[in-house]
């Protein structure tokens, strides 16, 4: 009968916290407002330096693209450490899964490596506000092993479409070429498809396809004869990084606008941000985060970009 | 008197307290159908809006051949992931159920108490290790093996099984080795006491007896390779086609469902097939355990 | 026609042989994960917080998670499967709806967990508002724990000698006191068994955690135990990325560059807490059954 009363006692216990916790997690949305007028004077400080007066409050969730977690997740320790009041959590998951949920406003944030306009539907595309906070660029890479340093684009497009199967066509070795692609899905794949190769590919029997890029670096450097892409902040020696159209994979190429493959990186938020969200979207774009984890990371600060690319791939000077 | 109130407020007690334990009870059974049935509606309701919003036909998902969601126009043929996953699991499930039935009649008959001492404790420790790890262990370890041996590049359904059965060993094991352990020791004295050898008792008694358990291991070994997702998704290949050989990149159900759902929008038609590969999955599986649970009726003749 | 003795010897080497050849598989899948993680491990990585661009990263906060994570799911998973399967062997009457939710059973636990977690990203994180959460991870658990959880209750009542239980029943006993008091501790052994490999399932567990739990682990305070504040360990609404799933994150997009010693660590350190999870259950497991039946 002691164990009887044990166990249920137990299992109200958990339902009563499950429930308790529902409704503070309420609370705590219900409690946002405040804290942002609270927080009224704040953005006129983007830095995020806390003063007495201004402290911010509240808490942020941004979630989304896996590329873009390490960056946003560095950026928030530093912001929380100068603010203690915000909490500020930062979730994979996806491109797609982060403006899903900033779109149906589960998060404040959504990561995105590709353009909201590819993804959502046009009405709910429009209420999303784009902040750019970085620029990301991509290589193809080689095994080692593969005596070929640079690539023309049409040879790129024979190689992902299958009319090249062998590296001695393209002045290698007698090697079989191996696909490492990623999923169609993609926003790697579809950056690399769309300025690289100007065209979107089929997928190819016996090619391997591979969403992450730790996998996607080790299989690469692993399999005799495989090429792949990969963001510049996983190049290593392991691998081998070709240039496109006789143009290196550096920053400054990219920065100069000669090397085409790269992609904004984007934080949307719905509407216009609060000011505690605003707050921490300001702070990403200050020299401290651009010139600090922005490079450390491998990306390319968005203000060192010589050239401004819209959505629909047209290149104009700054 | 005083007799008597004690005796109704015992019937009373015993009364509550079979009430509590019956409500108690029941109120658990309600917690799983209920989730099972949120699960089935959610998974049905997501998987079959490919079929309705998006007007993909349901033979075209089950028996094209190719897979390409995104392109123009969209394809939506599913049937390379079912080969894929069926190929997969079965094969695993293969190669570890002999392995599974050796380890536990060597624990159970040949040596009782070392083996349920030191090899039970290990195997299941087995059970422990993420599957990550073993992902990991697999692109590590399996792959390259493959790539050097047999032609082709290491991935596909071979390294994906091989992985799989060792990842379902212990819980193949387990259940076999209580089987067997549960057997009633008259059976087994009954055929040695006749002048059966060990081979003989096993084969002739132990196995057939603990047929139906057995299947269960298997069951719930094919079940975990399955459902399993990152292991297999890191060395099996993942392009969406048939393979035409055993070390030829493959996808499962699992993998495709991994690989693109964090990519794709809730709502959008790749999600929705996504969703519809889960659904087939589920319905596989029902498919499954009515095969299974024909078998044990079978041998239960 | 071989002779039976001979059938009998190479039957009985070939089992050994299996039996050897699995413990050899084992043992070079601990020693791989042990050579490469061991080397790895000090005070330090397994209490200092884990670093995203920087060497030198630890899985405090990871390990804890875990640990609090498998509590959690215990604590909802081991009374809810208890008692439904309690009713499914003793109570439930021989009827299409046993038979249904028998079958269910079977299906749900062999449901892949990636779609378990999407199911506790929509449910759980999002329409009940429990947001990426050590909660929400531990329910997502339960869902593919509870399946199994039943039907190892079950297993462990049928296990339980008839006559026993018709004595207990004849002895006045009502069917609930029957079952509490005769059956579950015989039937313990079974289930505690089936407990510690539930238990290293969600130890293991990643994908569905992915898009419950969340993958990232707040700032904690460890000097804090007040459950209901943000900062404190054991709040259980609070997103917290496990040891798993920290693993699978570093070894696909991690970007530190001792990212693979970091994982070959933390895998080593998964391993031996199993290990020591198992002992404990194990101890414990032989500890009630002595209390429960009185035997020495």
């Amino acid at each position: 009968m002691k164990k009887t009363v044990m166990l249920i006692m137990a299992l109200v216990l958990t339902f009563t916290l499950a429930a308790c916790g529902q409704s503070s997690n309420k609370g705590g949305n219900a409690s946002t407002p405040p804290a942002t007028n609270n927080a009224g004077n704040a953005s006129t400080e983007p830095s995020g330096e806390p003063t007495p007066e201004t402290k911010l409050e509240g808490s942020i969730l941004a979630t989304g693209s896996s590329a873009l977690q390490p960056l946003v997740d560095q950026a928030s320790k530093a912001f929380m450490d100068a603010n203690s009041g915000v909490t500020i959590q930062v979730q994979g998951g996806g491109s797609g899964t982060g403006l899903t949920q900033v779109s149906e406003g589960q998060a404040d944030i959504g990561n995105s490596d590709v353009y909201a306009e590819e993804k959502l539907d046009a009405d709910k595309a429009a209420e999303l506000v784009d902040h750019q906070v970085a620029v990301v660029a991509m290589a193809a890479v080689v095994n080692p092993k593969v005596n070929v340093d640079t690539l023309t684009k049409q040879q790129l497009i024979d190689i992902f479409t299958g009319k090249v199967t062998n590296w001695k066509e393209l002045g290698g070795d007698d090697q079989k070429i191996v696909i490492v692609n990623r999923p169609a899905s993609s926003g790697t794949r579809a950056t690399f498809e769309k300025y690289a190769l100007g065209t979107k590919t089929d997928d190819l029997q016996g090619s391997i396809q591979e969403d992450s890029s730790g996998t996607v670096r080790k299989i690469i450097g692993e399999t005799p004869g495989a090429i792949g892409y990969l963001a510049l902040s996983y190049l290593d020696d392991s691998i081998k990084t070709l240039a496109y159209d006789g143009v290196a994979a550096n920053e400054e190429n990219v920065a100069n606008g000669t090397y085409p493959v790269w992609a904004y990186e984007h934080m949307y938020t719905k509407g216009e941000p609060n000011e505690v969200v605003k707050a921490f979207l300001d702070y990403m774009l200050t020299d401290e985060v651009q010139d600090g984890a922005v490079v450390e990371l491998g990306y390319i600060p968005a203000k060192n970009m010589q050239v401004v690319r819209d959505i629909e791939g047209n290149i104009t000077k700054k | 008197m005083a007799q008597t109130t004690d005796k109704k407020i015992s019937a009373n007690n015993h009364f509550a307290e079979e009430w509590v334990g019956r409500i108690y009870t029941t109120l658990c059974v309600l917690v799983l159908v209920t989730t099972i049935v949120a699960m089935v509606y959610f998974v049905a309701s997501r998987g079959l809006s490919t079929f309705f919003k998006n007007d993909v036909n349901v033979l075209e998902l089950l028996t094209g051949l190719k897979w390409s969601p995104e392109g123009q126009p969209p394809a939506f043929g599913a049937l390379p992931f079912i080969f894929g996953s069926f190929s997969t699991s079965i094969l695993a499930a293969l190669l570890a159920a002999p392995l599974s039935f050796c380890a536990a009649v060597f624990m159970i008959e040949i040596t009782p108490k070392f083996g349920r001492k030191y090899l039970q404790p290990v195997i299941e420790l087995l059970a422990g290790i993420p599957s990550v790890v073993y992902g990991f262990i697999g692109l590590s370890v399996i792959v390259p093996f493959f790539r050097d041996v047999f032609p082709g590049q290491g991935v596909g359904i071979a390294a994906g099984a091989l992985v799989l059965s060792i990842m379902i060993l212990p819980t193949m094991t387990t259940v076999a080795t209580d089987a067997l352990a549960s057997l009633p020791s008259g059976l087994k004295e009954g055929s040695y006491a006749l002048g059966a050898t060990r081979w003989q008792t096993i084969y002739r008694v132990v196995l057939p007896t603990t047929l139906p358990s057995l299947l269960t291991g298997v069951v719930l070994g094919l079940a975990r390779a399955f459902g399993e997702a990152l292991a297999v998704q890191m060395v099996i290949g993942n392009a969406p086609f048939i393979p035409r050989s055993l070390f030829e990149s493959a996808s499962t159900l699992t993998s495709a469902i991994t690989l693109s759902m964090g990519n794709t929008v809730s709502g959008s038609a790749h999600n929705n097939a996504l969703w519809s590969l889960a659904l087939i999955l589920m319905l596989m599986t029902f498919v499954f355990v009515f095969i299974v649970r024909w078998l044990e009726k079978r041998s239960k003749l | 026609m071989m002779k039976p003795k001979t059938v009998d010897k190479i039957a009985t080497a070939v089992i050994i042989g299996v039996a050897g050849l699995i413990v050899l598989v084992l043992a070079g899948l601990l020693g791989f994960i042990m050579v490469r993680g061991l080397g790895h491990l000090s005070f330090d990585f397994l209490t200092s917080p884990p670093q995203s661009i920087r060497a030198g990263g630890g899985i405090g906060p990871q390990l804890f998670n875990s640990l609090f994570l498998l509590v959690l799911t215990m604590i909802i998973t081991v009374p809810l499967g208890i008692g439904a399967g309690i009713y499914m062997s003793e109570y439930a009457k021989a009827n299409k709806f046993t038979d249904f939710i028998r079958l269910v059973v079977e299906v749900l636990s062999s449901f892949p967990s990636i779609v378990v977690g999407l199911f506790g990203l929509l449910m759980l994180v999002n329409y009940f508002g429990l947001g990426f959460s050590l909660m929400a991870g531990a329910l997502a658990l339960t869902i593919f724990n509870l399946p199994l959880m039943v039907r190892i209750t079950e297993q462990g009542l049928k296990s339980v000698p008839r006559e026993q239980k018709e004595a207990a029943l004849a002895l006045g006993l009502t069917k609930w006191k029957t079952i509490t008091s005769i059956m579950l501790p015989i039937a313990l052994p079974i289930i505690v068994s089936g407990t510690i490999l539930a238990a290293g399932r969600v130890f293991g567990e990643a994908a569905a955690l992915l898009f419950t739990a969340g993958m990232s682990s707040p700032r904690l305070d460890f000097t804090d135990w007040n459950p209901l504040s943000p900062v404190s360990p054991l709040n259980p609404f609070r997103p917290a990325e496990t040891l798993a799933v920290h693993i699978w994150k570093i070894n696909s997009e991690g970007l530190a560059p001792d990212a693979t010693e970091i994982a070959a660590g933390a895998s080593a350190v998964l391993v031996i807490t199993v290990l020591l999870f198992n002992l404990v259950a194990r101890w414990l497991g032989r500890f009630m059954y002595r209390k429960f039946t009185a035997t020495k």
